[in-house]
């Protein structure tokens, strides 16, 4: 057992250190903090590239595809890093989701086509997989394709897809058979956003902010040369997917920096003239948080170490994803408290300097739509019927 | 990275797990609890035998020169049998502080003993005031000639019933409470002006009040430098909080298999009551409770041997966790035992109330985690 660091390790630290500092530039974060949706969209897609010029985009990639190689160390220490620099992770529709996918049951002309343009984040991905009628009991999803040639012809419709609006492409679930279990008829398909027949309408969120959309497909013609692997097997693969997902939605290393920032934020705050950091109620309520977290990394790294000697994270990335998001949820919520009535000011009502505060508004708005954390990915109540059926054996 | 163990740790967790299952069942352990000694003589033979007294000595002394996993692995070993045998206070409270502080004379006499199991040990640092405050001594040794006179009351001494040999904290100067003028010494058990009152606690193990009246000590009995003890126990206790934390780890894991067996063979309206979602999802969360702990003891074992982190911040995470977790487990393992959770013929009570022990033991979660808040953001 051991957990320290080699000279190397430490050396790659200062690299990551460095080019992060140098690279996340302020005139990028400026962009990034745009409300202006195509600047912030440019301003993602700038980042991205340059991680990619980098060779980092893809840290949990095989190298043969375009990955790091870094071991559970590394892909630590660079994860660490980041977020304590408060350096945004990648969009993970593309390179966490359907990449994976795509190497790993793609044919070669698919892996060809797609996985070069989603290392340089040239086309913009979105997930299809819920739908109006279809959230927590995802296989009883009803989005039909019907084979006409050499052509599906897909109808139906799928919501809370994340930046549909800014998408080219999506990767859906769609019911290619209703014969036998209802997991057994569903195929894998990639369509083209462009597609005749696809509509993107919005969903303002409770943070009021526009990321969420409905997508609309009306005999929309997707060519079989786009399906992964073979039809009726798609659910053995977005399987597969969702478990990259829920390892990847833990972001404990996020949720570090989000405490540490609570940290600084309550040193500031004074009430009756003590810091709110000295008091002992507020410190009680933080170390809940932070030991929960100290015990999460660690969890963390036992998955990732598995992972890295040859495993598949399995039923243990639920475990990861309910504690993960609850402990995101937490922070989000002491962040309110230390935030108090300025966790009421709504944004472009007065600057930061007329309120003498600066972060109440965005702690609401993270608070309010952090209240996803614990519904997507499948909800945590079903993650704990994974981990009964799956772990325990129940 | 790694979470592996080395093939001799591995050889050294089986072969405790392979005493705790072949010699230690819950009735074996039942009848050495009722026993005078509370222990068991035989046993902590076998535990010489098989080299598990050596483990943190160093070899000049004929130990094992073992680390923070190698008594990881053994705690949790011995949490699952709920072992009774004195390993804490011996080889690591006794033992630990001989090891940290002794002087050589001291270590060469007594820890030979305690490898070969022919001596037993006592921490005597709790006094009826002092709570979880380590630093609030009353105890008092006066320098005589060639020595020292102690006078004082310990109480809830581990092992303090059956102990050879003693290690007691005094004050040699300063104030009740300050961290400075505590001194600790070797007593013999047996000195003259030593008092025993032996007593059983809730989860077996057989304590004692111990009373020292003008009990004189050779100068060549202080463990440490005179005045100095405070850092020295601190020290070893941090150590043997963590090794705590492994024994209560060893007992979630008991707990939390043998409710999941329990919930798949008992049956209520014609179905096993594990098929319940409300009896499923009280049982993800034990189990999430238990790897969270044991997270928490990989993080506080590395950080022993690791510099990135400051030990004393994972073992009071730990000890907070333990605390949490513990009873969070040890509740559901009851309740969903039912009325069989209550009897005192079933081990699951007996496992709650050494975890129950555990919590109190070296201060309990809230204790530690003031100390936790103390570190981090005063």
């Amino acid at each position: 057992m051991d957990t320290s660091f080699t000279p190397e390790d430490l050396a790659f630290r200062d690299e990551v250190r460095e080019f992060l500092s140098r690279s996340y530039d302020e005139e990028l974060q400026a962009r990034l903090a745009s409300g202006e949706p195509q600047v912030y969209k440019q301003a993602v897609i700038d980042w991205q590239k340059r991680l990619h010029e980098k060779g980092w985009i893809a840290p949990n990639w095989p190298v043969e595809y375009g990955g790091t190689g870094w071991d559970a160390t590394r892909q630590f220490i660079y994860d660490s890093e980041r977020a304590a620099a408060g350096v945004r992770d990648v969009v993970p529709f593309g390179l966490k989701m359907v990449g994976p996918v795509l190497y790993t049951f793609g044919t070669q002309e698919q892996k060809d086509r797609f996985l070069p343009a989603i290392l340089a984040s040239d086309e913009w991905w979105c997930q299809g997989y819920s739908e109006p009628g279809s959230g927590s009991d995802l296989a009883s999803l009803k989005t039909r394709a019907v084979l006409d040639g050499d052509e599906y012809v897909v109808t139906g419709a799928k919501i809370w897809t994340t930046y549909a609006q800014y998408a080219d492409w999506i990767f859906c679930l769609v019911r290619t058979s209703s014969e036998g279990k209802k997991q057994e008829g569903i195929s894998f398909l990639l369509i083209d956003m462009k597609s005749p027949g696809v509509k993107v309408n919005p969903i303002v969120s409770i943070d009021n902010h526009h990321s969420l959309n409905e997508v609309e497909f009306n005999e929309v013609r997707v060519p079989v040369a786009n399906r992964i692997g073979e039809q009726d097997k798609g659910w053995t693969y977005a399987k597969a997917l969702l478990a990259h997902e829920r390892t990847s939605i833990a972001g404990v290393a996020d949720t570090k920096r989000g405490l540490a920032q609570i940290r600084d934020f309550a040193a500031q705050e004074i009430n009756g003239g003590r810091s709110l950091l000295s008091d002992p109620m507020f410190q009680a309520r933080m170390s809940d948080i932070e030991i929960e977290l100290m015990a999460l990394e660690f969890t963390e790294l036992r998955v990732l170490a598995a992972v890295a000697s040859g495993g598949a994270p399995g039923a243990e990335s639920s475990l990861l994803k309910i504690k993960g998001t609850e402990l995101q949820q937490a922070v989000q919520s002491l962040t309110m408290e230390v935030a108090a009535y300025y966790q009421g000011v709504l944004p472009n009502e007065l600057t930061a300097e007329q309120l003498g505060h600066e972060f109440g508004s965005k702690a609401r708005q993270s608070y309010m739509y952090g209240r996803a954390a614990t519904i997507y990915g499948g909800s945590n109540e079903v993650q704990k019927n994974i981990i009964a059926k799956a772990v325990l054996g129940l | 990275m790694n979470f592996e163990f080395s093939e001799e740790q591995v050889m050294l967790r089986d072969s405790v797990a392979r005493f705790i299952q072949d010699d230690y069942s819950f009735d074996t352990r039942k009848a050495i609890a009722h026993s005078e000694e509370g222990m068991s003589r035989d046993n902590w033979r076998t535990f010489a035998e098989l080299g598990w007294l050596s483990i943190p000595f160093a070899e000049e002394h004929g130990g094992f020169g073992g680390g923070p996993v190698d008594i990881m692995l053994v705690m949790e070993q011995l949490g699952k049998g709920l072992v009774l045998e004195p390993y804490l206070a011996t080889v690591l409270l006794f033992g630990g502080l001989l090891q940290k502080g002794g002087s050589a004379e001291l270590q060469s006499e007594h820890i030979p003993k305690i490898i070969d199991g022919s001596c037993l040990g006592a921490f005597a640092y709790l006094e009826r005031q002092s709570r979880f405050e380590l630093a609030d001594v009353a105890t008092t040794a006066k320098a005589v000639d060639g020595g020292y006179r102690l006078d004082g009351e310990k109480v809830v001494v581990f092992n303090g019933a059956n102990a050879d040999q003693l290690i007691v904290s005094a004050r040699t100067s300063g104030e009740q409470s300050d961290e400075s003028g505590i001194s600790l010494f070797l007593v013999p058990a047996d000195a003259a002006g030593v008092e025993k009152l032996d007593y059983r606690m809730m989860d077996g193990q057989l304590v004692a009040n111990l009373v020292f009246s003008g009990v004189e000590v050779p100068a060549a009995n202080l463990v440490g430098q005179p005045g100095e003890g405070f850092a020295l126990m601190q020290a070893v206790i941090l150590e043997a909080t963590m090794a705590l934390g492994a024994e209560a780890v060893g007992i979630m894991e008991q707990l939390n298999a043998k409710t999941l067996e329990y919930t798949k063979t008992r049956k209520q309206f014609d179905v096993a009551i594990g098929s319940f979602q409300a009896l499923q999802h009280r049982m993800v969360e034990t189990f999430m409770a238990y790897e969270q702990t044991k997270s928490l003891l990989y993080r506080a074992v590395c950080a022993f041997t690791d510099e990135k982190e400051d030990a004393a911040t994972a073992v009071h995470a730990l000890k907070v966790m333990v605390d949490r977790a513990g009873k969070l487990v040890f509740g559901e393992a009851i309740q969903l035992h039912g009325g069989m959770g209550l009897t005192d013929e079933l081990d699951i009570g007996h496992f709650a109330k050494r975890l129950m022990m555990i919590n109190t033991t070296f201060g309990n979660g809230d204790y530690h985690q003031a100390q936790f808040n103390t570190l981090r953001y005063n």
